[in-house]
């Protein structure tokens, strides 16, 4: 086991598949010679070319399109987008194009492509540069959504996004960049739609992904001190949905909180909720309850980030709640 | 160009113009549905242009799509299943009239979002640039999509990365319902590649010459020098944009004064004018192209429909990265996990009534040709 962060891990991740792979380039703005705007590519023009690694002029649209029909003659682009706020403007190309081709084309087409960023909230970055849109590329049949939570995670996951044959979303999280890990030296990768236990616990179901997976095990902390033994889990990915692995916990606990970063209209959470109240309803003690950001634009002043977000003190509220405490 | 190709350029446009005749009918009856853009009018340019491309390059197109992959070879009897909506369909019935792709032939089709898969052609000349081979990848769309951010970024990158690809406009006058002088500042549309300092080029696209030695020029361009070309090719739509539009913002005079520059009549009178064929001979492969269409008709009544499981099929591609369990649970995910399926083959198309070989006696009046321009 080496000790990285997780700007690290996906170094690596992607440094090992270019090496194997010869079809895999990169493509994004900074992502060359500036060497990632949040250091992921680094090193990377200098071992793989500028053709392998491309920078772009600021538009969006072209680097998601470029990626899509590249991907359609055989290679295996992975489009960066600096934040996955910007990838609105990429959005027809992943939606109408790369997650429907296949499909109207009945099969003759494959988009082996990964579009990867930071998603999700920044610090005092204010409306635009602080959300989540996990929810929205969910939504979209012809698309696999992963999450990644630690550096492990994240390189395991990413190795096998982009040795998958369908378009991926990869969603990084900005604050979670410099979080330290244990990763494994040996070649290895974790399947995509397979979830994860980050702790065990038999009184409550915590279910979280990204940044949400740190809050929600701080949340965990504190209940251990009251005496109440949370089970984290992080389904990794949100489509596929390893439902079993949440379904098993809460048929164990009989009580469920889901914790996102997202707004809570027609949010994740919701397509979570919905499964464990209809697979689980003779197990579940009490209603499903979610925490998840404030139903408005991010705001800019740090005392109104801090109440937008879910902060472990509401997941404990929450878990209190479901306890009837 | 040899009097075989000669026949066969005529015949492709004629093929086109009578498979969109014979939607236009199966439209009316029901049989086909959803939006349906015809061709009729615009053959030279999709015509002229495919016949300059190598087997092993690239095209993708925008929807109105029939002409393209005719052009390049794909079976009508496939291509009209898909517009009955049956399992033989080319895309399995998942696509529809926008929707024809042909990825043996590199054919990748029909884009239904206005210059939605221009960026796509610079991805597929990018990943030709990186693979280092010297294909090229061929790009059409409407008079429309240059209004759109998508042309000016894939504009704006291929030049500057050197991809070979050529853009095509195919300026028929109207996005729509409205015309050009409406929608785009400029009125020369293919001017717009002076912003990117990309070559360019305007021909006559109701001539397939023209187009011929224009694309012959572009393409050599692309795979040569790598080099991305816009080319604006002036045609006309006989019909509406689709079948549900009467096309009332043009006259009926603007419409019948660019029916005489018809381009399969043009074509037809070439070839008598060099005294290489006869009426007989244009008369004889129409007949045929007649005779292909109802073939294609039959097939298609013949053809079975979808069956309820293929709603789930087509979505994923199989992969040994995704959890089996969890894939196992997802109906589209489990249709994946199944062998991708064979597309159906069919025998080629013989045809009923050659053209005579040889050189012809003098040219009559070119009537077989006038009635191929016809709009029933």
């Amino acid at each position: 086991m080496a000790l990285l962060t997780m700007r690290e891990a996906l170094n690596a991740a992607l440094k090992e598949e270019m090496t194997r792979d010869p079809n895999v380039f990169i493509l994004g703005e900074e992502v060359g010679a500036y060497q990632g705007a949040y250091k992921v590519t680094q090193g990377l023009l200098a071992q793989f070319g500028e053709w392998r690694v491309r920078d772009t002029p600021i538009a969006e649209e072209a680097i998601a399109g470029v990626a899509v029909g590249a991907a359609f003659i055989g290679l295996r682009p992975i489009a960066e987008m600096m934040t996955f706020n910007f990838s609105l403007l990429a959005l027809d190309m992943i939606v109408n194009h790369a997650a429907k081709y296949r499909y109207m084309s009945g099969g003759q087409i494959r988009c082996p492509m990964v579009m990867r960023g930071p998603s999700g909230a920044a610090t005092q970055v204010a409306a635009q540069h602080s959300q989540g849109f996990e929810s929205w590329y969910a939504h979209i049949p012809g698309l696999v959504v992963v999450m990644p939570s630690t550096p492990k995670d994240a390189k395991g996951l990413l190795k096998s996004a982009i040795r998958d044959d369908n378009p991926v979303i990869f969603m990084e999280n900005e604050i979670l960049y410099n979080l330290k890990g244990e990763v494994p030296e040996e070649e290895f990768h974790i399947p995509l739609g397979l979830g994860d236990i980050k702790r065990e616990g038999k009184d409550i179901t915590i279910v979280a992904w990204s940044r949400s997976v740190i809050t929600s095990l701080a949340a965990a902390k504190t209940l251990a001190e009251q005496g109440v033994e949370a089970e984290v889990v992080d389904p990794r990915t949100l489509r596929p949905l390893d439902e079993d692995i949440i379904f098993d916990s809460v048929r164990k606990t009989g009580r469920c909180v889901v914790v996102e970063e997202g707004w809570r209209y027609a949010g994740f959470g919701g397509e979570i909720a919905d499964r464990v109240q209809r697979e689980c309803f003779d197990s579940l003690d009490a209603p499903v309850i979610r925490v998840t950001a404030a139903d408005v634009p991010m705001p800019y002043a740090k005392i109104l980030e801090k109440a937008y977000l879910p902060q472990p003190e509401r997941v404990v509220e929450a878990a209190h709640q479901v306890l009837y405490r | 160009m040899d009097r075989n190709q000669a026949m066969a350029l005529y015949r492709q446009m004629l093929l086109i113009r009578r498979f969109e005749e014979r939607c236009a009918q199966l439209y009316v009856e029901g049989k086909i549905g959803g939006f349906l853009h015809l061709y009729i009018g615009q053959e030279a340019v999709g015509v002229g242009a495919i016949s300059q491309m190598r087997p092993d390059d690239y095209l993708i197109a925008y929807y109105r799509d029939h002409g393209y992959a005719l052009a390049r070879g794909a079976d009508p009897r496939l291509l009209l299943a898909e517009l009955c909506g049956k399992s033989t369909g080319i895309s399995r019935g998942k696509g529809g009239s926008m929707h024809f792709y042909d990825v043996p032939a590199g054919n990748f089709g029909g884009d239904g979002i206005v210059g939605g898969h221009l960026p796509l052609a610079a991805g597929m000349g990018y990943g030709i640039r990186l693979r280092g081979t010297d294909q090229v990848c061929l790009c059409f769309f409407g008079d429309g999509a240059v209004n759109e951010g998508a042309f000016h970024e894939a504009l704006n990158v291929s030049a500057l990365w050197d991809l070979p690809v050529v853009y095509i406009i195919e300026n028929n006058r109207y996005g729509m319902g409205t015309s050009i002088d409406r929608a785009s500042s400029v009125k020369d549309l293919y001017t717009r590649a002076s912003a990117y300092g990309v070559p360019r080029r305007d021909v006559n696209g109701m001539d397939i010459l023209a187009v011929r030695s224009a694309l012959g020029e572009a393409i050599e361009r692309a795979r040569k020098e790598k080099r991305p070309t816009l080319i604006e090719a002036e045609t006309y739509r006989y019909r509406g944009h689709s079948m549900s539009d009467p096309g009332k913002y043009r006259t009926k005079e603007e419409v019948e004064s660019m029916m005489k520059s018809d381009p399969i009549l043009l074509f037809g009178r070439r070839l008598m004018e060099q005294e290489r064929f006869t009426q007989a001979d244009l008369d004889a492969i129409d007949k045929d192209v007649m005779a292909q269409m109802e073939d294609a008709v039959t097939f298609t009544e013949q053809s079975p429909d979808p069956t309820p499981e293929s709603l789930y099929e087509d979505v994923y591609v199989r992969s040994p990265y995704i959890h089996l369990k969890t894939a196992e649970k997802d109906p589209a995910w489990r249709a994946a996990i199944r062998e991708d399926r064979v597309p159906t083959q069919l025998p080629p198309w013989k045809p009923v009534t050659p053209a005579s070989p040889g050189p012809a006696p003098a040219a009559q009046p070119a009537e077989a040709a006038a009635s191929a321009g016809k709009v029933k």
